[in-house]
């Protein structure tokens, strides 16, 4: 209740909206009860569960090598790194190496997964912010080349079931390299198309710098992990930090933000993209012959020894890990997913507190969350 | 100048749109259903069975050894056992599949079952328009109607055909002549009475130049 004199009174209510689950910002099936002063932002709660598909449980009645295709649609965009956190995570588990070629081959197919997803965030974004369809038209124009790559190797454009304890499931078909190299020779040209119609854009500035600021310490502190952390300018990239599979060998540098805004978060993505593509030069350029996959790692029938192991990888999103506990039975004894997503939506309101609820979509959009990851 | 960020992208976007009209590179859509791409040889989209010549049933190389039904993630095959036996392409007595369903409905298309195979006999379709207003028979699909010849296999996958063909054909030799040898054991227990060939003729070992010569 506010006086503005002493005889008339303003009532003033603050008004609960529920923006989801079927709200076309909210990138699938999520929820954000938001209570609002007038266009404000006062609380907002995140609700999810609506894709929720039991993941976890039923890797743990299949056996180890059934899960990996159900690990393709945890985050359905980035079917590449949820198969190779899983099948890393096995292979600590069960003591498998890994030959020099397959580590190469999960490097490449990894970093253009990397460009499908960053590039398609980037158009997401915008879609947002109310630039309807062209920059994600865009973003999907490269993204299907790279599917297409995708498919002549794996069989299938999204799902694709690829990666193996041990190694890879098939080699590259011929003329696939080949392939690789035009799509990376020509994604660095389209990054520059897509900077010239983006990043100098007063109207994607206006809504983007200043908006949703995180910070280092509470990045930190709540367990972010990936383009978001980066963008609050901490350092920690796990490519660098485990340096796991081929990593190690290549010259790539570590993107980082000052301010922690929304606009920090979009030219992170743009930066790592860059970085990607010197990635995928060096790794196309040296890959080494040999075999895909380890000729005694075991297929059918695994059983490792009793123990755990947590096996973790950078996927475009963040840290993916993926945490197996074995009683030496053919089926984990217990399935444990560290998804991204799921912890870098948990900050949401902090990011969104005070800001209007035209932000609040932008926001959401710069988190980066993919429904099937959140939820599993 | 505040707005030459927006003038820089609109350029950007007429040279898209100008260019969608002469360049292949920014035009990419099709107009399907009456174009179509070609899929890729490891395209796959749901299981199928091969059999060989012409008979479905007799030809059948599917054993029913389960291991398909074991592994599916979806858990979406289903296999009972025939109690009939059938010889296989090498001769040997296996068994076959009394019923053997998928229910595609639930199937996810992952290649796990191709993948497990190891008689060669389950492997990936690549049919994809599949959509049905009847829900529930339409996409359960039966030994009949799973079972495909192995000409269309080699047509969809043919550099995995020409590799499976190859070597089925030299399991089958192999078979063929360890079939031989043993009918030929079993036919002639006393030793044949052909001539053996007789010994190499003797050749003086040759002395190397260099060797010594004992006096």
């Amino acid at each position: 209740m506010i006086a503005i004199d002493n005889d008339t009174e303003v009532k003033q209510e603050l008004l609960e909206v529920s923006m989801g689950p079927h709200h076309p910002s909210t990138h699938g099936v999520f929820r954000m009860n938001v209570l609002l002063d007038g266009e404000t932002v006062v609380k907002l709660k995140p609700v999810f569960g609506y894709l929720h598909r039991n993941h976890e449980k039923i890797a743990e009645t299949n056996s180890y090598l059934a899960s990996i295709p159900y690990t393709d649609r945890l985050d359905y965009i980035c079917a590449m790194t949820n198969n190779w956190a899983y099948t890393l995570s096995v292979e600590k588990l069960a003591g498998i190496a890994v030959p020099p070629r397959a580590e190469y081959i999960r490097v490449i197919v990894s970093e253009l997964t990397r460009l499908i997803n960053h590039s398609c965030l980037a158009g997401f974004l915008l879609q947002d912010m109310g630039a309807l369809g062209t920059p994600l038209m865009y973003a999907f124009r490269e993204r299907e080349k790279i599917l297409d790559l995708f498919e002549a190797l794996t069989g299938s454009r999204m799902m694709h079931n690829f990666m193996r304890f041990g190694g890879c499931r098939c080699d590259l078909p011929p003329g696939w390299v080949d392939g690789a190299k035009t799509i990376v020779a020509h994604f660095g040209p389209f990054l520059d198309e897509f900077e010239a119609l983006l990043t100098g854009n007063e109207i994607l500035r206006a809504r983007t710098e200043g908006v949703g600021v995180l910070s280092g310490a509470l990045a930190v502190s709540a367990g972010v992990t990936g383009p978001m952390l980066r963008a609050s300018g901490v350092n920690y990239d796990i490519r660098k930090v485990d340096a796991y599979g081929a990593y190690g060998k290549f010259a790539f540098r570590v993107p980082l933000g000052q301010r922690g805004d929304v606009f920090d978060r979009y030219m992170v993505r743009i930066l790592e993209m860059r970085e990607s593509l010197k990635i995928l030069e060096q790794a196309l350029r040296e890959l080494p012959d040999g075999p895909v996959i380890d000729p005694k790692a075991k297929l059918r029938n695994l059983r490792p020894k009793p123990g755990e192991a947590y096996g973790r990888i950078e996927s475009p999103k963040g840290e993916l890990g993926f945490y197996l506990i074995s009683d030496g039975g053919p089926t984990p004894y217990r399935f444990r997913v560290r998804p991204p997503s799921l912890i870098n939506v948990t900050i949401l309101e902090d990011l969104c507190l005070g800001h209007s609820v035209a932000d609040v979509v932008v926001i959401l959009g710069s988190v980066d969350i993919v429904l099937g990851e959140v939820d599993r | 100048m505040l707005g030459s960020g927006i003038i820089r992208g609109f350029i950007e976007t007429a040279r898209n749109f100008a260019g969608s009209y002469c360049s292949r590179e920014r035009l990419t859509t099709i107009q399907y259903p009456e174009e179509r791409l070609a899929q890729p040889e490891s395209a796959r989209i749901m299981p199928f069975l091969v059999f060989d010549g012409a008979d479905p049933k007799a030809g059948l190389r599917c054993t029913a050894c389960t291991i398909c039904e074991q592994e599916c993630p979806p858990q979406c095959i289903y296999i009972i056992k025939d109690a009939v036996k059938k010889p296989d392409h090498i001769g040997k007595m296996q068994m076959q599949p009394k019923v053997f369903d998928i229910d595609i409905s639930v199937c996810m298309g992952c290649g796990i079952c191709a993948e497990v195979c190891p008689f060669d006999s389950i492997k990936m379709d690549q049919v994809f328009e599949l959509s049905s207003g009847e829900r529930f028979n339409t996409f359960l699909l039966h030994k009949e109607q799973l079972a495909k010849p192995n000409e269309y296999f080699r047509k969809l996958h043919p550099s995995d055909a020409a590799e499976t063909d190859a070597r089925r054909a030299e399991d089958k030799i192999k078979a063929e002549a360890k079939a031989r040898a043993a009918a030929a054991a079993a036919a002639a227990p006393k030793p044949p009475s052909s001539p053996k060939p007789g010994p190499p003729p003797k050749v003086p070992a040759p002395v190397p130049e260099h060797a010594e010569v004992a006096t």
